[in-house]
């Protein structure tokens, strides 16, 4: 049977608390990963490894976080994403939320957008394929 | 002083596992300064020797070819101190790996009895640094971690 909502964000809770460090109750669906939680790059490859394992899915480079945006010139210029840059990603991320992004779409906080529930909806997305 | 923190290797199974050995002597300068009352092997250094054996391992597994280096501790626990005179038993094994990082499982014995674990994560400098320089030599597998475990490699290939 398809795994819950809940039931994926139980497992990715202990992902997380298991590989930042962090204490259970900091791990809300709110809560972004870098600036809430303390995650940094190295982290993020241990997380894809983990979630690879615990949901049997296969989770190829580039895809929760997209490579080759940041780089390109059209997607980006003078720190800012273009809108072309912000149409791409949409693209590429359906698993996340861009509202608070889109009004300033700073580069240094791409980041911000890689809460918990992002994680547990790309989970999801991966298990529904 | 060579950095070099295992003694030998007595097993070794490309890509999976290896165990190493460490006997810890007096004749050590760093344990005259940790403590000179007390000489105990530091912790750190077991991580080193934990992080030798297993990067090697990780390092072989793609022919030495990449720069592994240590990227994470991702546990490290000893519940007993280590002093002179103890042997040191590192067994490392492959969890995950992958192009660009690694991850790996340890146990580190006492004189054959289990007494912490340090599970650690590599990364593949070249495949995960994208835009920063690195030497083009590898710097990290000079010849001498490879001639230690070059004997349990014998034979392997012919």
């Amino acid at each position: 049977m398809a795994k819950t909502q809940d039931e994926v964000f139980n497992e990715v809770r202990e992902i997380l608390v298991d590989s930042l460090g962090v204490d259970e109750d900091e791990v809300t669906p709110d809560a972004k990963l870098s600036a809430d939680l303390g995650a940094e790059s190295i982290d993020f490859l241990e997380i894809v490894f983990k979630l690879e394992k615990s949901f049997n899915i296969k989770i190829p480079r580039g895809e929760l976080i997209p490579d080759n945006v940041l780089n390109n010139a059209d997607f980006v210029q003078n720190g800012k994403l273009t809108d072309t840059g912000l149409t791409e990603l949409r693209k590429r991320m359906p698993h996340v939320d861009f509202a608070e992004f889109e009004q300033d779409p700073d580069v240094s906080k791409m980041m911000d957008l890689f809460t918990v529930q992002t994680i547990t909806n790309f989970v999801l997305t991966k298990l529904n394929q | 002083m060579r950095w070099i923190w295992i003694d030998r290797f007595t097993e070794f199974v490309p890509g999976q596992r290896a165990v190493a050995l460490k006997n810890v002597s007096l004749a050590e300068e760093h344990l005259h300064d940790h403590w000179e009352p007390c000489p105990i092997m530091p912790a750190s250094l077991m991580i080193e020797g934990m992080a030798q054996t297993a990067g090697i391992l990780v390092g072989q597994a793609r022919d030495f070819k990449e720069k592994v280096v240590l990227a994470k501790i991702r546990t490290a626990e000893f519940s007993d101190v280590v002093y002179p005179g103890d042997q040191i038993t590192y067994i490392a094994e492959v969890e995950t790996l992958a192009d660009e990082a690694a991850v790996t499982h340890g146990t580190v014995l006492k004189n054959g009895q289990p007494i912490g674990t340090v599970d650690l994560m590599f990364s593949h400098v070249d495949q995960s640094l994208s835009g920063v320089k690195v030497p083009e030599e590898n710097f990290v597998f000079t010849g001498q971690f490879e001639r230690l475990v070059a004997p349990l490699l014998e034979g392997r290939n012919g």
